[in-house]
């Protein structure tokens, strides 16, 4: 691979071991992708702490030890430095407040918040959160991020024209650390082109309908990057993200388009660009409809849990449950937990929703999500959610039923005990 | 060639003779592995597709569910999903369950780097397409160094030692 003078002195040790061996890893993962060079980020998100049982042994050695297995893969254990380029923690395993309620054990939130101390130290800026585009944390467009988080990648690369590729932990860690990523895939204009055109023949305006869309779009493309042309109703942050997540859950769609929207096409046209229509989809009724069956799992109505907020809930999101729930109380055989971040949270605090929600008999989360701490309230086997992400992989994860749905039909659900939801 | 590699070629090496196919292909990760064939026509996602404490795949309708690569040759068409994918192969190697190579056929980061962090043998860009001759079972020697893929079919494989 080609490499610059610093990228060389990075490589051979003169600015320190953590930097070589990061240096290691990115030549040897861009050999592998057949990468040219490197390029420079100035934005990484990823996963860095040390929140989840698997991590424990390691964690015991030191986080050294951690962030040289896990974030550089690493036999040599280096000295951390302070990040190179702005940084940041995805979601994480543990909610700093509600552990208790997660089941997480006292040994374990203390393994958190001393990563968090090493970690922040270092740069590391701690959103915990799948959204960081929700808290501060918004690319600009044609900037080259290395980004985790399939959700937050396709969001980056779609809505806000940003490039990156799905990074992971390994690659965030080495390019916290020099700066620098595999000149690849996204990065470059020639791969941002569309593949497949999707039209949209039935009407999707709400939440749920984006998640569908999403999921189907995702099912048909797998890595492809769609380009949805008919759809009537202008989307907002919330659809987006809903529908990128499940796009990227069902499939592994890094980029859409839609024209007119997004920003890097304004006609049909522009989104291919040089590229021919490779394929082309009908999303109608009974597309909806298949997929809708697709994201139900459960074959018993009584709902033990309801969890809302994945990828995590924006402030009109947690404002809507809220108005929802108003002086009403939860089914006593039921759990509902609502997750957003937490510097939204403190928003949500603010504003009076949390206050309405916990006094309905919900909780509020922050940090984490169930699919990623793997903790459901105990003695789940069914759960309802409106995430279309979180039904496609918590059945797997906690081995439990899910039934998928709009908010409404999810916080009625929550009310009554039983699944309220259904196709209309 | 790891060790155990090495032995489990030297207890199961084709009967001599017997009929073998060559598939060529570019470097992913180098190295050389021998193993079963696993095979699978879905892609796999790593976060919540996979137990990394056994190798299995636990996805729902995936073709393979249940299923675990550890020690096989794993044939498939890609990866998926979450950018969980690469730390989940990783933890796979350190429990001690990683597939003993790779071989697929669409290059994507999340691939790229779970082959590079799991350390075994990979490679991609093959011809003839590795699912028109490899099947569940058959014997599979990875030369990734050398770019060949050596595959004896099911049933002529001799496992007398």
């Amino acid at each position: 691979m080609l490499l610059t003078d610093y990228e060389k002195e990075m490589r051979d040790g003169q600015h320190g071991r953590a930097k070589a061996r990061a240096m290691d890893l990115l030549i040897r993962y861009g050999e592998a992708l057949g990468a040219e060079r490197l390029v420079e980020t100035t934005n990484v998100a990823g996963a860095f702490n040390a929140s989840t049982p698997s991590v424990k042994p390691i964690a015991e050695k030191g986080m050294a030890h951690v962030f040289s297995e896990l974030n550089l893969d690493s036999d040599e254990v280096v000295d951390v430095p302070h990040v190179a380029v702005n940084t940041c923690q995805l979601i994480t395993g543990i909610d700093n407040d509600n552990w208790r309620i997660q089941g997480a054990s006292e040994e374990m939130i203390e393994m958190q918040r001393s990563a968090e101390r090493y970690l922040g130290r270092r740069g590391v800026n701690m959103f915990a959160t799948c959204t960081p585009y929700q808290v501060g944390n918004v690319p600009v467009k044609g900037e080259h991020c290395a980004w985790m988080e399939s959700s937050a990648v396709i969001y980056c690369n779609s809505v806000l024209g940003a490039r990156t590729n799905v990074e992971g932990k390994e690659s965030t860690g080495a390019a916290a650390l020099t700066g620098r990523i595999p000149y690849w895939g996204f990065h470059l204009t020639e791969n941002r082109f569309g593949q497949h055109l999707v039209e949209v023949a039935v009407e999707v305006d709400d939440m749920m309908d984006w998640g569908l869309l999403g999921y189907y779009v995702g099912e048909m493309v797998e890595e492809d990057i769609p380009v949805l042309d008919g759809t009537t109703h202008q989307p907002t942050l919330i659809k987006l993200k809903h529908f990128g997540a499940a796009a990227a859950s069902s499939g592994g769609v890094e980029m859409y388009h839609i024209p007119g929207v997004t920003p890097e096409a304004d006609s049909v046209a522009q989104a291919f660009g040089p590229r021919r229509i490779e394929g082309r989809f009908r999303y109608g009724e009974k597309e909806r409809r298949e997929t809708y069956a697709k994201l139900q799992s459960a074959s018993d109505d009584k709902v033990d849990f309801v969890m809302l907020g994945c990828p995590h809930n924006s402030i009109e999101q947690v404002a809507l449950i809220a108005e929802l729930l108003e002086g009403k109380r939860i089914h006593h055989d039921t759990a509902l937990w609502v997750h957003t971040p937490r510097a939204l949270r403190q928003v949500a605090e603010r504003n009076g929703y949390c206050e309405i929600i916990e006094a309905a008999g919900g909780v509020v989360m922050s940090d984490t999500c169930p699919a990623i701490s793997r903790r459901v309230p105990e003695g789940t086997r069914v759960i309802a959610t409106d995430s279309a992400k979180q039904a496609h992989y918590l059945p797997a994860i906690a081995k439990v039923q899910g039934h998928f749905g709009s908010v409404r039909d999810c916080v009625a659900t929550a009310l009554a005990g039983t699944w309220q939801g259904g196709l209309r | 060639m790891n060790a155990e590699a090495a032995t489990a070629v030297r207890h199961q090496r084709p009967a001599s003779g017997a009929a073998t196919h060559v598939i060529r292909g570019r470097k992913v990760v180098g190295g050389k592995a021998a193993g079963e064939a696993l095979v699978t026509h879905d892609t796999i996602s790593g976060w919540g597709g996979i137990n990394e404490r056994d190798g299995s795949i636990i996805e729902r309708r995936h073709e393979i569910v249940g299923q675990s690569f550890a020690g096989k040759v794993l044939v498939f068409p890609g990866a998926k999903g979450s950018s969980g994918w690469s730390a989940y192969f990783h933890m796979t190697r350190l429990n001690g369950v990683a597939p003993a190579a790779m071989i697929f056929n669409r290059m994507t980061t999340k691939i790229a780097l779970g082959a590079v962090v799991t350390r075994v043998p990979a490679m991609t860009e093959c011809e003839p397409d590795p699912f028109s001759v490899i099947e569940t079972g058959d014997w599979v020697e990875v030369d990734a160094d050398a770019g060949t893929i050596t595959v004896t079919k099911k049933g002529q494989a001799s496992t007398a030692g």
